[in-house]
């Protein structure tokens, strides 16, 4: 009798250990020829950690799409060194300790050859070290923290895009560019790291280039707010000069709309150097003549795209399947792929034609120069990418139901970026007020 | 079931986790998450033997798990981070206990959830110590003086959860059986019974308000050498209820039922999330679902009716 019960169970955990066993031995033969750089791989495997769910997936499920979109492109055109890819794709809203499980799982069961890993800061600082432990090129496709190159090295992370520091710095330089006289300034940012850090960034910079601006409010509403009513008061009374906010998502667009229903637009100039995400949902709510910014020098008019062409069929083939523009993560992904294209075909052509190993492939994005849709961008001997910004003022054309952006100035990255084994906080404290002098002309908006 | 063939499911279990462990290498990661989650829901189910819910306990979790990271830069010696993160945790669960065994069922599960919630606040606020929702990295460990790295790391620990497991385990399991396992049972049917024979019900229950705190201090400290980065997520009331989602799911009939459930709750959602990247929710949810119908008992539930049937 007691037999029959434990039989029943023993046959059921049997069936799963011979599914994972199965699995994991289906893969791993593929893989270990790869690792020994003997074969062509039947396929080139790509882990892809992105939110999937969660106030994220705004940037998350626009940066699938668009890796859907690219890999299909890619394939289409034959695949990377004639090897085709497939993307596989995990969730990134359950948390750190889910995403790090999972990075094992792609690389130990499915056998990935690429991780692009992650939106979260957490989830790259969590990751970047793994990869070192695993040995798997990994690149950190959107993840804003400068603290992962700056505080440690790492053989097989790259990021293929710039950092929270050129991200802040280039929208506190337009601002003393086209409003060098603000005398105050009120912050109103989500509570939580991003917003913390940017608000470090950006007011140590300020303190170094323009001593002296009054810190009229630091404002911290709650993650995920939908209610900014106290805040847009408090800021009314004090009638700062300039409102910043990096916040994004749901929380951005409530809060434009809301500081838009009490004509809070009209009597300070808001920085806000993540609405370029934000424009196409909060549309006309958000006035002409506020600074707006998108994490790089994305924007898909561009005003001096290195490939106009490229530039434009990327937007157009995204907004024909998606029904919408790409935004700054969608910009971000295409980066990734870029760069996994050109670092694979740098490691492939260094070897004369062979297949590279883990660690010649990750060696090749060392100094990588791969074109981005509106520019390039070089992956610097720490693994940190060098990319432009762009920074722009609102303006209302007919063309468009939401606000397009007008005198855009493009920042080159090497003048906005931490230089190599400098740390931001450091940094920033030797700016000069003569760098204002030296930015590049502003570029209207051409119909 | 009786002792012996409880003991000896205890020990198959075990067997079985380093076969697949050693079968299929990713899953030792997910294992010792599911037995530091089981180990913590074996506190959840102290509590629940007194009809008492915690919608709370991520607190000590998260304690256990920022003791051990920021206890590392000091001492970097896992075997003594470990028990000093899981004594802080009682100890903190000894003042918060003297308070909140005053209380009963919604309140007793409020007042946790409230208080594992400032403790997210502090983590989240205390922005320069903290780097708040980016984390702390956990710096080198290591073990016995060896550093904890690599495959033989992932073993250790795996080792060491599974140790702690069988461990807390057999307490409990005596635990429940004397008259202190017996006194939690009658603040579940009728408490004022208790103080007529003599009994202390809050006393009662304090013990296992700190019991349920020590192990939820292993378990978060496993977490941590096990993931090596620790975030407020942690204490995140939503970590509070996938411990109490755990428990349902194991069922609260047997010790193994913790281990039972964290197990099934760990496999369902990484193969979940392997085949729906963006409906492992759903699939999570219909699990649940389907336990609450169909085994209200839970899984040890279902293997014990089964026996009977048969």
């Amino acid at each position: 009798m007691a037999g029959t019960g434990r039989d029943g169970v023993v046959t059921r955990r049997e069936a799963l250990i011979g599914a994972g066993a199965a699995g994991a031995s289906l893969l791993m033969p593929g893989r270990s020829a790869w690792a020994q750089g003997a074969a062509k791989p039947a396929e080139i495997k790509v882990g892809i950690a992105t939110y999937l769910s969660g106030p994220a997936s705004v940037f998350g499920v626009p940066g699938r799409q668009t890796a859907e979109m690219l890999f299909d492109e890619i394939n289409a055109a034959g695949g990377i060194a004639g090897v085709k890819v497939r993307p596989i794709f995990v969730d990134e809203g359950p948390g750190v300790d889910h995403v790090v499980g999972e990075y094992r799982r792609l690389v130990q069961s499915e056998g990935v050859h690429l991780i692009f890993a992650a939106i979260s800061s957490a989830d790259c600082i969590a990751c970047a070290p793994l990869s070192d432990e695993l040995k798997r090129p990994t690149l950190l496709w959107d993840c804003g923290t400068q603290r992962i190159f700056e505080d440690n090295r790492y053989s097989y992370a790259f990021r293929t895009q710039a950092n929270a520091t050129p991200e802040i710095l280039a929208a506190l330089l337009y601002l003393l560019k086209v409003k060098p006289d603000f005398k105050s300034i009120a912050v109103i940012n989500q509570d939580y790291a991003w917003g913390r850090d940017s608000w470090d960034i950006f007011r140590t910079a300020m303190n170094t280039l323009k001593p002296g601006v009054k810190v009229a409010a630091e404002l911290f509403p709650r993650f995920g707010a939908t209610d900014f009513s106290t805040e847009i008061t408090r800021v009314l009374a004090l009638r700062p000069d300039v409102v910043l906010s990096t916040s994004w998502g749901g929380d951005l667009d409530a809060l434009i709309r809301q500081a838009s229903d009490r004509k809070l637009f009209e009597r300070a100039t808001f920085v806000m150097p993540l609405a370029e995400s934000s424009l196409q949902r909060v549309g006309k709510a958000l006035p002409a003549g506020h600074i707006v910014g998108a994490r790089g020098d994305h924007w898909f008019l561009h005003p001096s795209p290195a490939d106009p062409e490229r530039l434009k069929r990327f937007s157009d083939t995204y907004k024909a399947k998606y029904n919408a523009w790409p935004i700054y993560p969608c910009f971000h992904m295409a980066q990734a792929v870029s760069a996994m294209k050109a670092g694979i075909e740098k490691a492939v052509a260094a070897k004369g034609g062979g297949w590279p190993t883990d660690a010649e492939l990750a060696s090749a994005f060392k100094g990588l120069e791969f074109p981005s849709p509106t520019a390039s961008v070089r992956i610097r001997e720490d693994g940190q990418g060098l990319e432009n910004q762009l920074i722009g003022t609102t303006l209302h054309s007919d063309k468009y139901p939401f606000p397009v952006l007008t005198d855009m100035i493009v920042f080159p990255a090497e003048s906005v970026t931490t230089p190599v084994g400098q740390k931001s906080a450091d940094w920033l404290k030797t700016l000069t007020p003569d760098m204002v002098a030296k930015l590049p002309q502003a570029q209207a908006f051409k119909s | 079931m009786t002792r012996r063939s409880e003991t000896l499911f205890a020990l198959a279990g075990a067997v079985l986790i380093l076969v697949l462990a050693y079968a299929v290498p990713w899953l030792r990661f997910v294992l010792t998450i599911a037995l530091a989650k089981g180990l913590a829901v074996l506190g959840i189910l102290l509590l629940l033997r007194a009809g008492q819910v915690s919608f709370g306990h991520a607190l000590y979790l998260a304690l256990a798990a920022y003791t051990v990271a920021f206890g590392a830069v000091l001492v970097p010696e896992a075997l003594l981070l470990l028990p000093a993160a899981a004594l802080l945790a009682g100890i903190v669960g000894l003042l918060i206990g003297l308070f909140v065994v005053r209380y009963r069922e919604i309140f007793f599960g409020m007042l946790n959830l409230a208080l594992s919630m400032v403790f997210y606040s502090v983590l989240e606020k205390f922005y320069a110590l903290t780097h708040g929702a980016d984390g702390i990295r956990l710096p080198p460990v290591t073990v016995l003086g060896r550093p904890l790295a690599g495959e033989t790391g992932e073993w250790t620990v795996l080792g060491i959860a599974l140790v702690l497991a069988l461990a807390c385990g057999a307490l409990v399991r005596v635990a429940l059986a004397s008259p202190l396992g017996e006194a939690l049972a009658g603040i579940k049917t009728r408490e004022t019974r208790l103080d007529f024979m003599g009994v202390s019900p809050k006393r009662v229950l304090l013990a296992a308000y700190v019991a349920s705190a020590v192990m939820a201090g292993f378990a978060g400290a496993i977490i941590a050498l096990t993931t090596r980065h620790v975030t407020p997520a942690l204490s995140y009331w939503t970590t509070s209820g996938e411990l109490v989602f755990i428990a349902i799911l194991g069922g609260a009939g047997s010790v193994l039922g913790p281990f039972l459930g964290a197990a099934a709750y760990e496999l369902t959602r990484v193969y979940a999330a392997a085949t729906f990247a963006n409906a492992w929710q759903l699939v999570l949810g219909l699990v649940l679902l389907a336990v609450i119908v169909f085994a209200p008992g839970g899984i040890w539930g279902m293997i014990t009716s089964r026996r009977r049937a048969a």
